[in-house]
């Protein structure tokens, strides 16, 4: 599928696709979104560019393997629940500390927020994998 | 305790490391280990003897009863002893029998592994715990049995020996559990004084059932028996370790700890005696038909187990002295005859042992090692085997009843045990020299160091019957759970006892006189141990595989409508099942229902039947998109903002996925009849209408209150998120999520592999 509008729009909306599946995933512990929901946004993201441009040029700009997404995804959510084990307390406990950042103010960082990101990741990386394999059959 | 437990585990996983760094020196080096247990435990010898008992205890999980607690009473240490020591002389000699082997590291840890493991149960005082390391046991003989794994024999035997073993776990792990329930607790220590609430409770039978079937299993009684001589396909050292002197006496260990408890009642000792006494002697008489060297040794095992398992049935003082008296020399004479067995082997190459003879001259050392042995399974004085063989006759002897019989059937085994000390012992290495050839010598250190101990300690304890009394005494004591004195000693003035003893010694001559007809006499018994229950297991595995054959063809057959058929028939009866039966109070549907949400409602049952309708696929797909959007929207309007996006997005992922596929499909077509339509269409309606229930039903049975508020409540302080869905799936039920990835990325991967696989398959033709 070489067309030309597809292309040219895909340039401008895959960027705002993959930050606005960042921003689904870190608002996710407040608002709407979420891990699952930014994983699939990113995924429809790089989707976009399989049909625009293929699947080869789709693995160049994703830089590592599918299937390294979900290893690693399956690993930051099982780390995440580590930190809680050093203190005493039950696997998964949510660990949080606030930073102080000079231009936003106070900001809390937790530990779920790294397990989202394994959800996220691993999510990106599933789909990935089917969407890419179900394009290079050709 | 537990830390001498863990160094076995944590030895062997370096253990292919330092091999690779010293294959010389290797074996040396892993042996310090037993040897330094052998040590430590003989420094509590006067502690223990003493009547104490040791325990260290540390909680594992304590909201399921499972404690890491270590008990070192008599018969445990006992058990220790034999598992260091003899641990030792087999580690020394696997350097030696596996030299130049690419994979002796890889051996040297399973062997270490299987210590540690077997050391774990002896001193394990909490069911589970023990139960843990009994399967452990069977893992690691699992690894050393089929070390050969590129014979098929021995692969089969060790899934043979696993199978049977893990199959009798089961039971034990059943066992256990009920006798937690009976007993009121895990630890053994608790239950043992707590014998007669357990024999009087109504789970008695059930419990003691199925701790003997693990026993048996593990102990290779008949009929399980005969996974024993099949397992000597593993290399030597293994089958003295495991199948002489260690694992397959961690049944009679079983028996033996458990026997306070569950013991001293006819439901024990009857089948427990009878079991023994068949094992004995049957064991005794398919040995001597026997030519291969270990294949001899390994039934006179089952014999000697079988005689272990009666003494431990019947129960008596004397009978729990024989016990822990016979023990240890089998230990000794029959670790001693094995590794010898195997030092011939790799000297001669033969494993006959009726084509070898004179082999006393060329290997002077190992020869007078198997002498010393087979004089103690001959129970000849002054050796320990004497003394047990006396001990065997005195427990037969204090039977409650049927004492005359079970005394012969003592004396004819230990006649048996005459006839194959001399056969495997004796007859290799005197007379003229046959079966050997111009290369054959004495064997290398490692290979004669174990065994001359082995039966250095076999001559020391018949010499000097009292040094080990106090700690047999304190193991014989465990196992009645009362005060007994074992006084072992050489001479106890001329009895009946000594002239039933000397009687054994001359049937023996005579058997040995007649081996070779008795070979030849191939009668029932002897079959029965190749053709019975063997065959029975052959035939059970045979049965498996054909009934999963079966299933798979029934179940699996490719059709993907008949999977989705199975898969939503199965939820129909299931749910459908506990649907009537809880005779559900369905609320109202459309309480609250406003006019734009009944449209919407209304577009998606169109869309759905377009669906079903469609001609062709991308209209299906869709008006399939159209009824996951207007879901969506429902679920917008009834304020579940994270679950509508959720659904937006996967509802495009499918389309764009919809997308990718669609040419690769063939031009569409109905090819299904008429029936196959209406058979669909009545399992589809009959799902969908089951849902409908279930969500009415759900929404209408609310015994509970409501744990919405809760998480409304708990979620800003308890996990500082404001969007509770997302709190709930990355905190509060974030075990559960962590879950559900993992098998999104299973499934993806095996959705990856079905269509690379599809794709090579492609490229082949």
């Amino acid at each position: 599928m070489s067309s030309l509008i597809l292309r040219t729009a895909c340039r401008f909306v895959f960027p705002l696709l993959v930050l606005f599946s960042v921003f689904l995933l870190v608002r996710g512990h407040n608002e709407p979104g979420g891990g699952f929901a930014g994983g699939l946004v990113a995924s429809a993201a790089f989707a976009l560019v399989v049909i625009a441009y293929g699947p080869a040029a789709a693995r160049k700009s994703l830089r590592v393997r599918p299937s390294t997404l979900i290893g690693t995804g399956l690993l930051t959510a099982a780390g995440s629940g580590m930190p809680a084990l050093f203190r005493g307390e039950p696997f998964m406990t949510g660990q949080w500390r606030t930073l102080e950042l000079p231009a936003s103010g106070p900001v809390a960082l937790g530990s779920p927020l790294l397990f989202d990101v394994g959800v996220y990741l691993v999510v990106f990386g599933v789909v990935l994998n089917i969407v890419l394999s179900f394009a290079e059959e050709d | 305790m537990l830390f001498a437990v863990l160094s076995g585990f944590v030895l062997a996983l370096f253990a292919p490391w330092i091999y690779r760094r010293a294959p010389r020196g290797a074996a040396w080096i892993l042996a310090l280990l037993p040897l330094g247990l052998t040590l430590y435990f003989l420094g509590f010898a006067g502690t223990v003897a003493g009547g104490e008992v040791l325990r260290s205890s540390r909680p594992w999980a304590p909201s399921l009863g499972v404690s890491l607690s270590f008990s070192l009473d008599g018969l445990a240490l006992l058990f220790a002893l034999l598992i260091g020591g003899i641990g030792t002389a087999v580690v020394v000699y696997s350097g030696g029998y596996l030299e130049g082997h690419p994979h002796a590291g890889r051996f040297h840890a399973y062997t270490l592994a299987f210590m540690a493991s077997m050391l774990g149960v002896v001193l394990s005082d909490n069911l589970l715990l023990l139960f843990v390391f009994w399967e452990l046991t069977s893992v690691s003989s699992y690894l050393l049995i089929g070390f050969d794994h590129e014979r098929e024999k021995a692969r089969k035997a060790a899934l043979q020996a696993l199978l049977v073993t893990g199959g009798g776990g089961l039971a034990l792990l059943a066992g256990f559990l009920l006798l937690g329930e009976a007993g009121g607790s895990l630890e053994i220590s608790e239950i043992s004084g707590r014998g007669d609430v357990v024999r009087g409770s109504p789970l008695y039978l059930p419990i003691l059932a199925l701790v003997l079937i693990g026993a048996f299993t593990k102990s290779a009684q008949f009929p399980f028996h005969f996974w024993l001589p099949n397992a000597m396909e593993a290399p030597t050292p293994a089958s003295a370790y495991l199948h002489a002197a260690t694992m397959v006496k961690a049944g009679i260990y079983l028996l033996a700890r458990l026997s306070p408890v569950l013991g001293n009642d006819p439901a024990w000792q009857i089948p427990v005696t009878a079991v023994g006494a068949l094992t004995m002697l049957a064991g005794a008489w398919i040995a001597l038909q026997q030519t291969y060297f270990k294949l001899l040794l390994a039934w006179s095992t089952v014999s000697a187990l079988g005689a272990l398992t009666m003494m431990l049935g019947l129960g008596t003082g004397p009978a729990a002295a024989a016990a822990v008296l016979f023990l240890p020399a089998h230990a000794f004479y029959k670790g001693s005859l094995f590794l010898v067995a195997g030092a011939v082997d790799h000297a001669a190459g033969e494993r006959d042992v009726t084509r070898i003879s004179g082999l006393g001259r060329t290997m002077p050392v190992t020869a007078a090692a198997a002498m010393a042995a087979a004089a103690s399974m001959a129970g000849l004085p002054p050796l320990l085997g004497f003394l047990a063989k006396e001990g065997l006759l005195g427990g037969a002897l204090s039977a409650p009843a049927a004492a005359p019989a079970l005394l012969g059937a003592v004396a004819l085994a230990g006649a048996a045990y005459v006839a194959i000390a001399g056969i495997a012992g004796v007859r290799p290495f005197i007379g003229p020299a046959s079966g050997t050839n111009a290369e054959t010598r004495e064997a290398p250190v490692t290979l004669w160091l174990g065994p001359s101990l082995l039966a250095l300690l076999g001559v020391l304890g018949g010499l000097l019957p009292g040094a080990a009394a106090p700690l047999l005494s304190a193991a014989a004591s465990a196992i009645l759970g009362a005060e007994h004195d074992v006084r072992p000693a050489l001479w106890h003035g001329f009895d009946s006892l000594l002239l039933l003893s000397a009687a054994a010694v001359a049937g023996g001559i005579g058997i040995y006189a007649a081996r070779n007809r008795l070979r030849s006499l191939r009668s029932r018994w002897g079959r029965l141990g190749r053709s019975g229950p063997s065959s029975w297991y052959d035939a059970g595995m045979e049965g498996l595989i054909l009934l999963a054959r079966g299933q798979t063809r029934l179940l699996q057959s490719g059709s993907l409508r008949t999977y989705l058929i199975i898969v939503v028939g199965a939820m129909l009866a299931l749910a459908g099942h506990a649907l009537v039966r809880g005779g559900p109070r369905l609320a109202a549907p459309l309480s609250g229902a406003r006019f734009y949400e009944l449209c919407l409602a209304l577009l998606v049952l169109v869309a759905a039947a377009a669906t079903v309708r469609s001609r062709s696929r991308l209209a299906a797909v869709a008006s399939l998109g159209a009824v996951g959007y207007g879901i969506a929207l429902i679920f917008i309007l009834r304020g579940a903002p994270d679950l509508a996006m959720t659904q937006f997005i996967v509802e495009t992922v499918t389309v764009v996925l919809f997308v990718l596929a669609l040419h690769h499909l063939p031009q569409f077509s109905r090819l299904s009849t008429r029936g196959a339509q209406a058979r669909d269409a009545i399992v589809s309606l009959l799902a969908g209408g089951l849902m409908t229930v279930f969500v009415l039903a759900a929404a209408g049975a609310r015994h509970l209150p409501s744990i919405s508020g809760y998480f409304a409540e708990a979620s800003v302080p308890m996990a500082r998120g404001r969007n509770i869905v997302n709190v709930i799936l990355v905190d509060f039920r974030g075990l559960d999520t962590l879950g559900e990835i993992t098998v999104l990325a299973v499934a993806g991967i095996g959705a990856w592999a079905l269509l690379k696989l599809r794709l090579k398959r492609e490229e082949k033709p």
